[in-house]
């Protein structure tokens, strides 16, 4: 575990050197904030317009630290030629594999703790109030649905040739689950056979990411998820994770790596 | 010969700009940072903001663009969503289908419930920003209108849509609308009167030279705007003690109206009422 650990925290300190989260953050900040400044008939009230648009630009800024972190990790490497004294040590290649992901999941969830802080900090400042178990409960799911891309990408960045063809591949995966993941069932019905078939297939074998993704529930005020429903979509991810590592590391045990 | 073509390029420009400078209408829209962005495609994005209010209202609780019961739930043209009894209706999502699908509603809004009191100005931005985008979207106002006078904000709900009236300076609707918050917030008969009446004048020019009803079998004029603008119209007048006159628009009201037999007993009532007054009078 101790080697694992080691090559994940090189992971962590390349994040906070890189100027994506940074760049991405102020930007987020910018864009909320701006929005948070404009008057709509003279009411200060007006809370889940904001939430809406910074929950939402808090997501596309965690997915792209996801995946463009997690893809260059394994194929830097081999440009570098760094892999090779990597490998030369005692440590075996799933042990760099799984040293990359959790390097690059823990990145990710710093992140988004800081992108959920400054959200909460936000709508604390409007409603004069903190939900903080909800928002405890959307950063958790958020960050177990990043650990299945970032996963994903793993697996994408030693099958696949070039990060670049990883990175959409993985986007548009992504996008597509989230956003049709939860109809697939509704397009299958109306569909004739072989392809409803087919959609349904794929319906039930994709990792539905839409679960993870709470906003709804925050940006209207619903009640807490039940904490046993939280913990089961947890393993849920969790197994998703350990399915996309697992194969990972199955085909990086018998890659070249020139 | 490259510094020619340049010249030739800069002259052509110097001359084409003024004409057409000239030919944009003086009173056209000047759009906003995100409508200038957008172009036409503001219109489609209106849409969508003013299809964000509805889903505000239903606290997330709405059919996406893959359920059947969203082109219902996007037509249905009653702001505020009556309701027999109880606030929460039956929903769109029925029995769950599988067990990724029982899973799933854990996690986002599965009940039916309307938003209520001043939690309804969480809409507002969303029919401002479809305003914006789409001047000539008359419906946003409405919405907008109809939710602001709800929360007590008159003030605000007559200066948005006399915003709409400068996009759309012969709506019947807004002018209805405006004409309504003189009426019921200002107590200004005189004032309410003469916007029902440019209302009614605009309905006419709008709605007459319409077919009574469409290819479908369904009604294209808007009787129910007509036989509102009516209603204020007799409401002023009754206010401001013109009952003959109040009378004469019932009689208007009568052919157009949904229920012809409850015009006819106001009628009555009226007429019952002038003979009353005359005869007190003498």
């Amino acid at each position: 575990m101790n080697k694992i650990f080691a090559v994940s925290a090189v992971v962590i300190k390349e994040l906070y050197r890189r100027k994506d989260f940074y760049v991405l953050f102020i930007l987020t900040a910018l864009i909320t904030l701006g929005m948070a400044s404009m008057n709509f008939f003279h009411d200060d009230h007006i809370v889940r317009f904001i939430k809406e648009i910074c929950l939402a630009l808090i997501w596309i800024s965690t997915l792209v630290i996801a995946i463009t972190t997690a893809a260059r990790q394994i194929p830097a490497e081999r440009e570098s030629r760094t892999i090779f004294p990597l490998l030369a040590k005692p440590i075996a290649r799933w042990q760099v594999l799984v040293g990359k992901f959790l390097g690059c999941w823990l990145a990710t969830g710093f992140a988004l703790l800081v992108f959920y802080i400054f959200f909460a900090l936000v709508s604390a400042s409007r409603e004069h109030t903190l939900h903080a178990p909800a928002y405890f409960q959307a950063f958790w799911l958020h960050w177990q649905m990043l650990g299945v891309i970032v996963a994903l990408t793993m697996l994408g960045s030693v099958a696949l040739s070039t990060p670049a063809a990883n990175m959409t591949i993985v986007f548009v995966i992504t996008l597509g689950i989230l956003s049709m993941g939860g109809f697939l069932h509704l397009a299958a019905e109306k569909m004739t056979e072989p392809s409803a078939t087919i959609v349904t297939a794929i319906y039930f074998l994709i990792p539905h990411l839409e679960l993870f993704n709470i906003s709804e529930l925050i940006i209207h005020d619903w009640p807490l998820v039940d904490w046993l429903d939280l913990l089961g979509l947890t393993g849920y991810g969790l197994c998703y994770a350990a399915f996309f590592l697992l194969a990972a590391c199955l085909v990086f045990r018998r890659k070249a790596l020139n | 010969m490259l510094v020619l073509l340049l010249e030739c390029c800069f002259c052509l420009a110097a001359w084409l700009e003024p004409i057409h400078a000239s030919k944009v209408n003086a009173s056209e829209h000047t759009d906003s940072v995100l409508g200038s962005l957008l172009g036409d495609g503001r219109k489609f994005v209106a849409d969508y903001f003013a299809v964000q209010a509805d889903v505000y209202f239903h606290s997330g609780y709405y059919p996406s663009v893959f359920d059947e019961a969203r082109a219902q739930e996007v037509q249905d043209s009653d702001i505020s969503h009556p309701e027999t009894g109880k606030h929460e209706e039956k929903g769109f999502m029925g029995p769950p289908r599988d067990w990724i699908d029982r899973f799933s509603r854990h996690f986002r809004p599965s009940r039916h419930f309307h938003l209520e009191g001043n939690k309804t100005e969480e809409m507002l931005p969303w029919l401002k920003l479809s305003a914006e985008l789409d001047p000539q979207r008359v419906q946003s106002y409405l919405d907008a209108d109809y939710w602001l006078r709800t929360v007590g904000k008159s003030v605000d709900a007559e200066d948005f849509v006399r915003q709409g009236l400068r996009a759309n300076p012969h709506s019947p609707d807004l002018l209805y609308a405006l004409g309504q918050i003189y009426l019921e917030d200002r107590k200004d008969y005189s004032r309410a009167k003469n916007l029902f009446l440019a209302a009614k004048k605009e309905w006419h020019k709008r709605d007459d030279p319409k077919p009574a009803v469409s290819k479908n079998g369904e009604e294209v004029k808007d009787y129910l705007l007509l036989e509102s603008t009516l209603s204020g119209l007799i409401k002023a007048e009754e206010a401001t003690g013109h009952l003959d006159q109040a009378l004469r628009y019932l009689e208007e009201l009568k052919p157009d109206a949904g229920d012809p037999a409850g015009v006819q007993k106001r009628i009555n009532e009226l007429q019952a009422k002038i003979k009353a007054q005359s005869g007190s009078n003498r």
